[in-house]
């Protein structure tokens, strides 16, 4: 008995009507089931309709590739609603993984060269949407034809299809350039906006094709002038703008070719200041428009006043009461506040109100801006605004916030009181979010400023004694107290309210940092050290102190364990060191890139007391460590040690360098090509004489960017190479952002150095590899 | 570029899905339940523009469907907004007012007409009149 096939609105009904995820499975493995078996028996009058049904059981998820060669027979059928579902299918399901792809070759060449215009259009959308690379190689010469066909509903698809096949086989450009000036001259605005499309994506592929069609730009803003300054015209308006889309779409192609030049930014400057100012921004076709014209502006070589005219009107979107212009406007603005510093300042109020939007990828934006608008100037209050947004903002923008804030009072800091304020504040409302470094750099930033350590010590005492919780805040409240522990119980602080601070409650506050289970390890260490400096700050007798360090000698944590046993043995046998060994710290340098602040000063800790101790084993291996990583720590209390044989460290601590330059070595330019150059600069640090640190730096001067640059070294046997990891693998054009590459030789035996070099990259669209030898090497290098 | 363009409602079911880029059905499903969730995630005090990935969501709601196109990042935000909306004007003139249902039930059409709006990505067409013409032409072929 045959079941008849259920029509498309049937099924979909069915679907409709059952109730859960299994029900639905079920009425459509059904169906698929009689789909399949009316493929299998190839009845030609349904099978449009059951491959409808197949494809929007395809669209709900199911998988549907039984249908592929049903959309192949559809598509040779003769009947049109067969084609339209057959090409329908092809556009869905097949794709070009598929095999059965290149079979609609065929058809879709003899539906080009001969079908009806219906037809073309359907068999040209397929192409652009699934073609390949071969497919549109073959099939380039028939589209071609198309172009120039008099019938515009064929050519507009047409030239979205010459779009796709370049985006594929870029050099079928070559083919598609010529046809390009005679489109620009249609009237009708579906090719115009497709020859635009077209133009852009040859600009985009390559220079050559970019000067050529700088020729055209008088040609587009003719075209642009007449669609803005033509009145209402029923066809292309959309409320009140004549064809926004295709404005927008000239507006970008003017920007790609007005970048960097000056003739043809002189040309259009004109014309973008006619459509900034005519343009209706109550509706939001003219705000698109508006918005494409103020990108443009920006990116070509505008003249001043254009420029702030543009700033003007990103200014005027910001206090727009539309969320989407606003959003755009911060978008935009964050672009050009790199170059335009002074004309997004004027905003500034503006950004900070927007920094209280209930929508987080606004205030997102905002913040970004407001971050990148601070300067010495306005500092204090951006900071005050962003502090209290700080306290305010959603948890997500929250680590955001508070590095950004931190960053700023760095770079922008008015005084050093004012600084250790505002870090204070930021640990105090989100100390959790802030980056690890933020208590070295404010501990260092304590230790350099001598005359407010009274007041930071106060602060800090306070601000400890409220909240235990905050990490940060307490890692760095615990130093500070045992450094500078005397002057909080003089009490005598100018600039805060003089604070009556008894040695016991100082005491209890440390142990209660001890025990505390929110402290972590590393919070524990210094409550620890600071309990034992204060050992010697305080006029009390240190008996609690005593106490608590020989409980600790206990602890099942291993670092801790080991200071309390170190600090006991420095209460017991050398006690007449103990001060000395605590005096307060010299300031600290700013240490290497990898040395961390509260490691270094628990290793000069313990340094100083196992001096006393040479015995103690793991004392000389720290010592080395220490040597090596402390090459700059000034301080004073070192006990001379003969450093241990450098070279056998070298291998086992892999320190990335910033090369401690010595005995300069002249750089040398090793490769040049297209804009392109290599530049080596070499160090050989004092220490390791065997070592010898080349930084490799690619710079790019052409108008192109260098794209996929990877290079690779090669030396004689007898010489160890150690290639490091590269910046990046892109030179930005016109003296962009450089690579810089760290190569390691180690040449104990002084051989003569031979280095070569292979680069492969990609340029002005092509890829190129270069292998040579680097003959110029200054003789230092090895000797 | 666009890269796709949904139709998708309330409960998350799809009405419309074209991609302009390919990408496996197994990820088409769980895109299009990521993207439902974030749209109705948003309040209306909330701007139509989400940034999922290395997409731009630009969404419209009508009634109980949204509408949401991704795009990369060189397209304007807004145009790709008001195309939206000249999309369903050119639903609503073919469909004399259009539904939901009438989407479901008709969904070559639907797809026959946004084939001649939108190109491999690209906007081809937005005259009302012209879009139409060919499908009114089908109808009547049909029809006799």
């Amino acid at each position: 008995m045959v079941v008849p096939s259920l029509k498309l609105q049937d099924l979909i009904e069915e679907i409709r009507g059952a109730k859960t995820q299994a029900q639905e499975r079920e009425v459509i493995q059904k169906e698929c089931a009689h789909i399949r078996a009316s493929f299998r028996d190839g009845d030609p009058l349904h099978r449009h309709r059951q491959l409808a049904k197949l494809l929007y059981v395809h669209m709900l998820g199911y998988p549907a590739h039984f249908g592929q060669m049903e959309c192949l027979k559809l598509i040779a059928s003769p009947r049109f609603s067969d084609k339209r579902m057959g090409y329908l299918g092809a556009m869905l399901l097949l794709d070009e993984r598929q095999d059965a792809h290149l079979l609609i070759t065929n058809s879709i060449k003899n539906d080009l060269s001969q079908g009806s215009q219906p037809v073309q259009g359907l068999a040209l959308c397929t192409l652009s949407t699934v073609g390949s690379a071969e497919m549109c190689r073959d099939l380039a010469t028939e589209v071609e034809k198309l172009l120039l066909q008099p019938s515009p509903y064929v050519r507009k698809k047409a030239v979205l299809t010459a779009v796709h096949m370049i985006r594929k086989v870029p050099e079928l450009s070559n083919i598609f350039l010529p046809p390009c000036a005679q489109l620009l001259q249609e009237r009708h605005h579906g090719i115009l906006l497709g020859t635009i499309t077209l133009i852009t994506e040859l600009c985009e592929g390559s220079p050559a094709a970019l000067r050529h069609f700088r020729k055209v730009v008088p040609q587009l803003v003719e075209i642009l002038r007449t669609l803005v300054t033509s009145g209402y015209s029923a066809e292309h308006s959309i409320s009140g703008v004549s064809d926004p889309f295709l404005q927008v779409q000239i507006l970008r192609l003017l920007r790609i070719l007005g970048r960097n030049h000056e003739d043809s930014s002189e040309t259009m400057n004109d014309l973008l200041a006619q459509v900034a100012t005519n343009t209706e921004t109550s509706r939001n076709a003219g705000n698109a428009v508006l918005l494409e014209t103020v990108l443009t502006i920006m990116d070509i070589r505008s003249a001043a006043g254009l420029r702030v005219l543009a700033v003007n009107i990103l200014g005027r979107f910001l206090l727009n009461s539309d969320k989407n212009i606003r959003y755009v406007a911060l978008t935009s603005l964050l672009r050009l506040v790199q170059s335009d510093h002074s004309a997004v300042q004027r905003h500034r109020s503006t950004v900070v109100e927007c920094l209280q939007e209930p929508d987080t990828s606004l205030s997102r934006r905002a913040l970004e801006l407001s971050l990148a608008l601070v300067n010495s100037s306005n500092v204090r209050s951006m900071t005050r605004e962003l502090q209290g947004f700080l306290e305010s903002c959603p948890p997500d923008l929250r680590a955001d916030c508070a590095s950004g804030i931190l960053l700023a009072a760095e770079r922008f800091a008015p005084t050093k009181r004012w600084h250790i304020d505002t870090i204070l504040h930021v640990l105090t409302t989100a100390g959790t979010h802030v980056r690890d470094d933020a208590v070295a750099n404010l501990t260092q930033l304590i230790g350099g400023a001598q005359e407010l350590h009274a007041y930071s010590v106060c602060r800090l005492y306070s601000a400890l004694a409220e909240d235990i919780s905050q990490q940060p805040l307490v890692q760095v409240a615990a130093w500070c107290i045992g450094e500078y522990g005397d002057l909080l119980l003089e009490g005598s602080c100018e600039e805060t309210e003089p604070l009556q601070v008894e040695e016991e409650e100082v005491l209890v506050l440390l142990e209660k940092v001890l025990q505390s289970h929110m402290s972590l390890p590393a919070t524990r260490g210094y409550a620890l050290t600071a309990l034992m400096k204060l050992s010697t700050r305080l006029r009390g007798d240190n008996n609690r102190i005593r106490q608590v360090v020989s409980i600790y000698g206990s602890c099942l944590d291993v670092e801790l364990q080991q200071r309390a046993v170190e600090y006991n043995t420095l209460f017991r046998k050398y006690d007449h060191m103990r001060a000395a060994i605590l005096e307060k710290m010299p300031l600290m340098e700013r240490g290497g890139p990898q040395v961390d602040e509260e490691a270094e000063e628990s290793k000069e800790a313990r340094l100083s007391e196992a001096a006393p101790v040479p015995t103690e084993p793991q004392a000389s291996k720290l010592l080395d460590l220490l040597d090596l990583l402390d090459g700059t720590s000034g301080d004073s209390q070192h006990p001379p040690l003969d450093p241990s044989p450098g070279g056998t460290l070298v291998h086992l601590l892999d320190l990335p360098c910033a090369p401690p330059a010595l005995a300069p070595i002249p750089n040398v330019k090793v490769f040049e090509r297209e804009g392109l150059q290599l530049n080596l600069s070499f160090a050989r640090p004092s220490e390791i004489p065997a070592l010898l640190l080349i930084t490799a730096t690619a710079t790019n001067s052409s108008g192109s960017d260098v794209t996929h640059f990877v290079c690779q070294a090669a030396v004689p046997k007898s010489i160890q190479l150690q290639l490091q990891a590269p910046s990046g693998d892109t030179v930005p054009a016109q003296g962009g952002l450089p690579i810089t590459q760290l190569l390691r030789i180690l040449n104990p035996n002084k051989a003569p150095l031979r280095l070569k070099l292979r680069l492969t990259y990609n340029h002005f669209g092509q890829s190129v590899q270069e292998i040579f030898e680097v003959n110029n090497l200054p003789l230092e290098t090895w000797q | 570029m666009i890269k796709f363009f949904l139709m998708v409602n309330k409960q998350g079911q799809t009405r419309l899905s074209k991609y302009y880029e390919h990408l496996e059905i197994n990820k088409r499903t769980l895109l299009e339940t990521e993207v439902i969730k974030s749209c109705l995630s948003r309040s209306n005090e909330q701007c139509s523009f989400i940034e999922y990935k290395d997409f731009k969501l630009i969404y419209r709601q009508y009634a109980a469907l949204f509408i949401v196109v991704g795009v990369d990042d060189t397209e304007n935000e807004m145009a790709i907004y008001e195309f939206i909306h000249n999309f369903v004007e050119v639903l609503d003139e073919y469909f004399s007012r259009v539904s939901e249902l009438d989407i479901m039930f008709n969904l070559d059409k639907v797809h026959i007409i946004l084939d001649e709006m939108v190109l491999n990505g690209c906007i081809v067409e937005t005259n009302r009149a012209r879009i139409l013409a060919p499908l009114l032409i089908l109808d009547k072929m049909s029809e006799s």
